[in-house]
């Protein structure tokens, strides 16, 4: 059983009558049953829906009417996404065998654009970790290498994608759970600047920082369905009004980056980045030099304080956010005699390690007479991090960095909490910033595990992202090399 | 390594309604102990005069047209409830008997 195609690939073949929606998804659950038990990447599957959406399609094709941007594109939606009447849990036991009565922002775009919606993909626990190994339910498997994680906290999208379950996928990105999974399972990641995509109907994890984004196996795709989901929405007062750029043209049209600026920050090329991400980074940067971008190199200095400051302002908010996990109007309760001890043990018995950890943490920095010593600390050196990037942006259009130090770890190699946050040294800044960020396959490891290059940009400039991107891709890339999973055909 | 002192995280834990079982009491000591040591990089940073950073984009308040728009019927909105009596959520008691207060 072949893969799904890509989204640029499947809108055409379904437009000229190639292949039939209702033909198309049949193909796909065939092959997600054939690949899935070994992967994890799957917490819910919505067949019955995606085979009422092909059968709708169908029938308007044939009717002459038209099917939308990405008519017929099976795509797949992390598990924080709500969607009505399919069972959403963020990767939580607190929210098992919950039904929303409501679709996210980015749902309803996606069904208005004739998206076929998969199903739900598996995740970090509220979007808290780096390996979907804090999932309440099982861990999903790297589609290069099984012993290895997927990364995280949008592990299972990213591995749904890569081993070709889906021509594209929702995740959220709070510190960099899109451009992390991306890195390490092979495939392009776009975090867009906050407030470019609607956060209404998304789990709140960390409200300042989360922002929903795309993957797919090519810039074009991932670039396709952010601009179907982008653009203001009365329903979240920190969407913005800027218009949406037109990103289908230019993530087809040829990669140019003739004249680009693009920015090496020294401290994101120091000491724990692996020798092997290093030199893959080095020649990215030669080959965008050798298709007309100049390089400059430039200072983040408060680069290394991005993660104390991560690792306060994130807990803070999901404490608060989380607080409405108590066990009175939905998910689960916990018996008890009083109302106090209901709330302690339905959080007691719904949350994991990670998220508890995260909640005490940030109770412990919100606490009356810490406040300004930890929150709001963290919060002015947030202002210095987003100063950095303001200043090094102006010699500079885009900054090119590695996504993570070193490519996907095995399963159980990071146990300390501390061990696992460390990974996360060069996503964080970007969210604490608000700036859009992509990564992009720029080769693979002797161990035959993918390698990714961040690209960073200005806030709302998701057009220079993106041709950065393509340039990448195209100078470099993984050069047509697919993880094993793909390769299993019946 | 620096640890948390037990009653400090009996007292977070109750503030964040959270209960802990003693492994999970023990684990915290050590793991909130670390956690915070790392954050102590921050106060030496000159943020004299730096004004706080609460969010990404500059934050001008939105106010939508005052009309009533559509909102999702109780029922479904109460769907999911883990107990209710028509349209209440019902919960265990507040106050119980021998908590001092008149009722």
């Amino acid at each position: 059983m072949t893969g799904a195609a890509g989204v640029v690939e499947t809108a055409r073949q379904i437009v000229a009558g190639e292949v039939t929606a209702t033909a198309l998804v049949a193909r796909l659950y065939a092959r997600i049953a054939e690949v899935d038990s070994e992967l994890g990447a799957f917490l819910a599957l919505d067949e019955a829906g995606a085979h009422a959406a092909a059968h709708e399609l169908d029938r308007k094709r044939a009717a002459g009417i038209p099917l939308g941007p990405l008519g017929g594109v099976p795509i797949a939606l992390k598990d924080n996404l709500v969607t009505r009447g399919i069972a959403t849990t963020a990767g939580s036991k607190i929210l098992d065998r919950w039904i929303p009565p409501y679709d996210a922002t980015v749902v309803t775009r996606l069904r208005n654009a004739g998206a076929i919606l998969v199903g739900k993909t598996n995740m970090d626990e509220f979007g808290m970790g780096s390996s979907t190994e804090r999932s309440a339910f099982w861990p999903t498997r790297n589609p290069w290498n099984p012993a290895r994680v997927p990364g995280g906290s949008s592990g299972g999208s990213a591995a749904a994608v890569s081993a070709e379950l889906c021509a594209a996928a929702l995740g959220t990105d709070t510190g960099g759970s899109i451009r992390q999974p991306a890195a390490f399972c092979g495939v392009v990641g776009i975090k867009p600047t906050y407030g470019r995509v609607s956060r209404y109907g998304v789990i709140a994890y960390a409200s300042s920082l989360d922002q929903v984004g795309t993957f797919g196996r090519t810039v074009a795709d991932a670039a396709l369905v952010l601009q179907a989901i982008s653009g203001h929405d009365p329903r979240d007062a920190t969407s913005v009004m800027a218009p949406v750029p037109d990103l289908a043209d230019l993530a087809t049209a040829e990669a140019d980056v003739q004249g680009l600026r693009v920015g090496r920050p020294r401290e994101y090329y120091g000491e724990g980045l692996e020798p092997e991400v290093r030199a893959a980074l080095e020649r990215t940067a030669t080959a965008l030099v050798e298709r007309g971008a100049t390089l400059v190199d430039v200072d983040l200095p408060h680069t290394a304080l991005a993660l104390p400051v991560y690792y306060l302002i994130a807990p803070a908010e999901a404490s608060s956010n989380l607080a409405r996990y108590d066990g009175v109007r939905y998910g689960l309760r916990a018996d008890a005699a009083d109302l106090l001890d209901m709330y302690r043990r339905t959080r007691g018995e719904g949350f994991g390690p990670e998220v508890k950890r995260r909640v005490m943490l940030g109770t412990y920095a919100l606490r009356s007479g810490y406040y300004d010593a930890y929150y709001r600390k963290a919060q002015q050196v947030r202002a210095l991090i987003k100063r950095d990037f303001d200043e090094a942006f102006g010699r500079c259009d885009v900054l090119l960095t590695p996504t993570t130090p070193t490519a996907a770890f095995a399963f159980g190699s990071r146990p300390t909490p501390l061990e696992m946050y460390a990974g996360d040294v060069y996503t964080l800044a970007c969210n604490l910033a608000g700036l859009p960020g992509a990564s992009v396959p720029c080769g693979l490891t002797a161990d035959g595990l993918p390698i990714g290059a961040q690209v960073l940009a200005r806030p709302l400039d998701e057009v220079t992202l993106v041709r950065a991107a393509r340039a990448i891709e195209a100078a470099v890339g993984l050069a047509g090399r697919r993880p094993h999973v793909a390769e299993v055909s019946a | 390594m620096p640890s948390l002192p037990r009653t400090e995280v009996d007292e977070i834990a109750f503030l964040a309604r959270l209960h802990l079982d003693e492994a999970e009491l023990v684990a915290m000591e050590t793991d909130l102990g670390a956690i915070l040591e790392t954050f102590g990089a921050l106060a030496a940073v000159d943020t004299q005069g730096v004004p706080p950073m609460t969010h990404a984009v500059p934050e001008d308040s939105l106010l939508r047209a005052d009309v009533v728009g559509r909102s999702l019927p109780v029922d479904e909105a109460l769907a999911m409830a883990p107990r209710r009596h028509g349209d209440v959520l019902v919960v265990p008691a507040i106050i119980t008997a021998g908590s001092g207060i008149d009722s």
